[in-house]
């Protein structure tokens, strides 16, 4: 009984760690332009997705490979902002909206005439050899992931309490006329803020592709249930989002497990609807988000 | 009787002769099918047009409306044994009031919240279908609805159930036109640009969206009798965020503000898998390459444009600012 | 001679905003067929009260009277539709209709007919839209304004739309207009034409005016009462002569 908890505890933390981070991503973009990025979970799958390639193709070891991806990604980010986002930044909110699902619909179709409708996966990063723990049998896998996530959610917040860019950063999400009235470069900031969640995402999709299979077509849902993850933490605090992540987790495995595991997928979905009716301020968020 | 009050009857009326034409045209009879696809996602299209283009409110899960709408029909009609127009009538019924039940918490959420609710929600519907499969039939569909038969005659060659459908759309422009064109269309354009403005002038914005939400899942639960009736076989693949996306693009690459525009949206759309057969790969690509260039380079999509054109053509007068979406559809104030 | 009771009052509202109060226990009042300015210094809390009237704001506590009725809980479009009606500061046309067209929505309320009318085109549709075009159109005369009445309001001039707006409010046939920053924008020769516009409004329509104004040779030349407001509090009521000769009342200009 035990055993089995604690195996969907630890299956859970693992996935959840990614919507933490997909989450993470959404709540940068939002907090510095006030956008909710669609494309965020095609960050996710880039993450994954290009890992796979670059180590079979240009036959680059693992580290290598994740590191080249996760910046690639970050690339593709910054110049989703500078070429589509920009351009149009006085829109009406849909437009806004529609710009990025478009976005995220043209990331996924190039992915799919690129790498075609396989899936694919990565090794793991310590081996397979599990451990026990509680009675459950952890794969190392969710080690690294917990532990790489942890690592950049820390490095996150140095840089935002510390380094003068992060500052900047938050300046922008509290209050974006005032920060450009200091001289910070709100438009440098954006770009920045969608470079920084491709980069988050796409580490939540290589530490992900080892445990789950990845393929053109994972970013959605991975994208949706971030953005439960961002909802149910608050949107607007970075790391409710990465709570709020962990969480969706733990409830989908526990749900899989004790519930259905035909249902899996619809749990976050509930939550979300759930909370979005009840209380959209979620578990940490700043008040006041917009009731009409 | 004032002439411009039958404006909006003599276009609609156009409309049917055109839409009622049209087949002569075609090559062969295999595109009559489109032609009905066309029409069926040119209904859901005209009511997510109210919705989104007049109201402003974005809904990514309407697909989950035209799918609720089809089953039902499927089921009633099959293993409860009702007759083809009561299980429309229950189909109709139970997207309307499913997005009731949805929209009430739903519509008093902000712009992207909506989205993703709307979204969720889809993706929970869909996710409902495949499970369920003793009621559906899971992902492999659910099969052997009868085709379509009202007051006896029963519409089996696809010419009779186009004509069908086409009549029906062409209603249902009649009654887009007609409720834009009145204080429920001026409520709904003055909600979508202020809504304190709009509260002051004593519009009751909740119930109105809430109002337009319903009404746009009517359409398509509309849209999917005919659609179940027609194929005789529905599928959870056709319910999708794919689909709920498509009759988005639709309805921004039409013209948000434009019934005509979504109307030649929606055929543009139906038409375009056709046209890039044998371009599988790339069709999810040209999906998103079309929505980015819309938003960016025709924000006002096809109507837009025609208009801009007919503008500097010089026929228009006064000529409209740029965001002047209504003005073709409701300003003729005299 | 005024009547007895007050159309508009107002009892202990006080409205905090997160941790800050920007009303505190305000008790105001606007006399029925008058026109009654509520002035003060930025800040001082006026926009806020506006809003408690209208019920676009919250109040934590304090009660708002229409004509003796209680309309605290009502919701902004039921409290409209009492006769209660704005104009805003940053103007709020509606830019993608004509003239014509927002006038006649300004009149939404009072326009009988429902949905299936509106549908299938019934007599009483007809009727219902022919008398708003009329209705409207008599607003639009009244403001100046009816023969720009095709023209999309988003082109319309500034001042003009300021006029819209007015127009907008008055097609609704309040008991109530409320006017916030009208003159804000307008030169000299535009304030002193609104000036007239709102002593027709309050002689010809029969609408009581409340004002939210800064600029003071209006306020002090239409209005028939004057209420002071400084950091949430009413510091002073009277007529303008009263207002005017306060000590207090300078001093919060002023600063201090």
């Amino acid at each position: 009984m035990l055993a089995a908890a604690a195996q969907y505890l630890v299956s859970g933390l693992t996935v959840g760690a990614t919507y933490g981070l997909t989450g993470l991503g959404f709540t940068m973009i939002f907090n510095t332009t006030g956008i909710i990025n669609f494309a965020q979970g095609e960050f996710v799958m880039l993450g994954g997705m290009m890992s796979v390639f670059f180590r079979t193709w240009l036959g680059l070891d693992l580290f290598s490979a994740i590191t080249l991806a996760v910046l690639a990604t970050a690339v593709v980010g910054a110049a989703m902002e500078r070429l589509t986002i920009r351009p149009i930044q006085g829109a009406s909110p849909i437009n806004l909206v529609i710009a990025t699902i478009g976005v995220s619909i043209l990331i996924r179709g190039a992915a799919m005439l690129v790498w075609g409708k396989d899936t694919f996966s990565l090794p793991p990063f310590g081996g397979t050899a599990p451990i026990a723990f509680a009675g459950a049998a952890v794969q190392p896998q969710s080690l690294w992931a917990l532990a790489i996530t942890l690592a950049l959610l820390t490095a996150l917040k140095l840089f935002f309490s510390t380094s003068i860019h992060g500052k900047a950063m938050l300046a922008c999400s509290c209050q974006r006329k005032a920060a450009s009235l200091m001289g910070i470069s709100v438009a440098r900031m954006s770009l920045f803020s969608f470079g920084l969640s491709g980069f988050t995402g796409a580490v939540g999709g290589a530490i992900l592709a080892p445990i789950t299979m990845t393929s053109y077509d994972v970013g959605m849902m991975l994208g949706l249930k971030g953005f439960a993850a961002c909802i149910l933490g608050g949107l607007g605090n970075p790391f409710g989002a990465a709570v709020g992540g962990l969480l969706i987790g733990i409830m989908e495995s526990f749900g899989a497990g004790y519930v259905s595991s035909a249902y899996k997928d619809a749990f976050a979905f509930v939550v979300l609807l759930l909370l979005l009716f009840v209380r959209p301020s979620g578990l940490f968020g700043k008040a006041g988000v917009e009731r009409v | 009787m004032r002439p411009w009050h039958a404006r909006n009857l003599s276009r609609a009326g156009l409309f049917a002769v055109a839409l009622f034409m049209a087949p002569l045209f075609l090559p062969n009879e295999y595109y009559i099918n489109i032609l009905i696809l066309g029409a069926i996602n040119a209904l859901i299209a005209l009511g997510l047009n109210l919705l989104l283009g007049y109201a402003g409110q974005i809904s990514l899960g309407h697909a989950a409306f035209f799918g609720l709408s089809a089953y039902a029909t499927a089921y009633a009609t099959t293993r409860l044994g009702l007759p083809i127009p009561a299980g429309m009538g229950l189909g109709v019924a139970l997207s309307a009031l499913v997005a009731w039940l949805i929209g009430m918490p739903t519509l008093r959420l902000k712009g992207h919240y909506l989205a993703m609710a709307t979204l969720g929600f889809g993706i929970i519907v869909n996710i409902v279908m495949n499970e369920t499969v003793d009621v559906t039939g899971g992902p492999s569909g659910f099969v052997g609805i009868p085709r379509l038969a009202l007051f006896g005659f029963i519409f089996d060659s696809d010419r009779s159930y186009y004509y069908l459908t086409a009549g029906v759309l062409a209603l249902a422009a009649l009654f887009s036109l007609n409720l834009i064109d009145s204080r429920v269309g001026r409520a709904l354009r003055a909600i979508h640009t202020s809504e304190r403005a709009a509260q002051t002038a004593g519009v009751d914005i909740a119930g109105y969206k809430l109002f337009v939400f319903v009404l746009s899942a009517a359409f398509a639960g509309v849209a999917g009798v005919l659609y179940a009736h027609f194929l005789c076989f529905v599928a959870p693949s056709s319910f999708g965020f794919h689909f709920s996306v498509q009759l988005v693009v639709m309805v921004v690459l039409g013209g948000m503000a434009s019934v005509w525009g979504a109307v030649a949206g929606a055929f543009f759309l139906t038409a375009l898998p056709e046209a890039l057969r044998g371009f599988e790969e790339v069709d999810i690509l040209i999906y998103g390459a079309i929505l980015v260039s819309c938003v960016m380079y025709m924000p006002m999509g096809m109507a837009g444009a025609a208009s801009g054109l007919r503008r500097r053509l010089g026929r228009r007068r006064g000529g409209g600012a740029p965001g002047a979406p209504g003005s073709e559809e409701g300003g003729h104030a005299g | 001679m005024p009547d007895s009771a007050p159309l508009l009052r107002l009892s202990e509202v006080s409205v905090r905003f997160g941790g800050v109060s920007a009303l505190a226990d305000v008790d105001f009042c606007i006399e029925k067929g008058a026109v009654t300015a509520l002035i003060g210094p930025n800040g001082a809390g006026k926009t806020t009260l506006l809003g408690v009237i209208t019920g676009m704001v919250a109040a934590q506590h304090g009660r708002v009277e229409l004509d003796g009725a209680d309309i605290t809980a009502l919701a902004p479009h039921v409290r409209a539709r009492q006769g209660v009606v704005r104009t805003f500061q940053n103007l709020e046309v509606f830019a993608n209709m004509t003239v014509l067209e927002n006038v006649m929505t300004g009149r939404h309320a009072l326009v009988r007919y429902g949905v299936a009318d509106s549908i299938l085109r019934t007599p009483r549709f007809r009727a219902g839209e022919r008398a708003c075009r009329e209705a409207a159109l008599e607003k639009l005369e009244f403001v100046g304004l009816a023969d720009k009445k095709d023209i999309l309001a988003g082109e319309l001039p500034y001042g003009s739309q300021r006029l819209l707006e007015m127009a907008r409010a008055v097609a609704a046939e309040p008991r109530l207009l409320l006017l916030d920053e009208p003159a804000a924008g307008l030169n000299t020769q535009e304030t002193k034409s609104l000036a007239a516009l709102i002593a027709r409004v309050r002689d010809e329509l029969g609408i009581t005016v409340g004002l939210v104004e800064h600029d003071m040779d209006l306020v002090m030349g239409i209005s028939d009462a004057v209420t002071v407001l400084n950091f949430g509090t009413v510091l002073a009521s009277g007529d303008p002569a009263q207002i005017q000769a306060n000590p207090d009342v300078v001093a919060a200009y002023l600063g201090g």
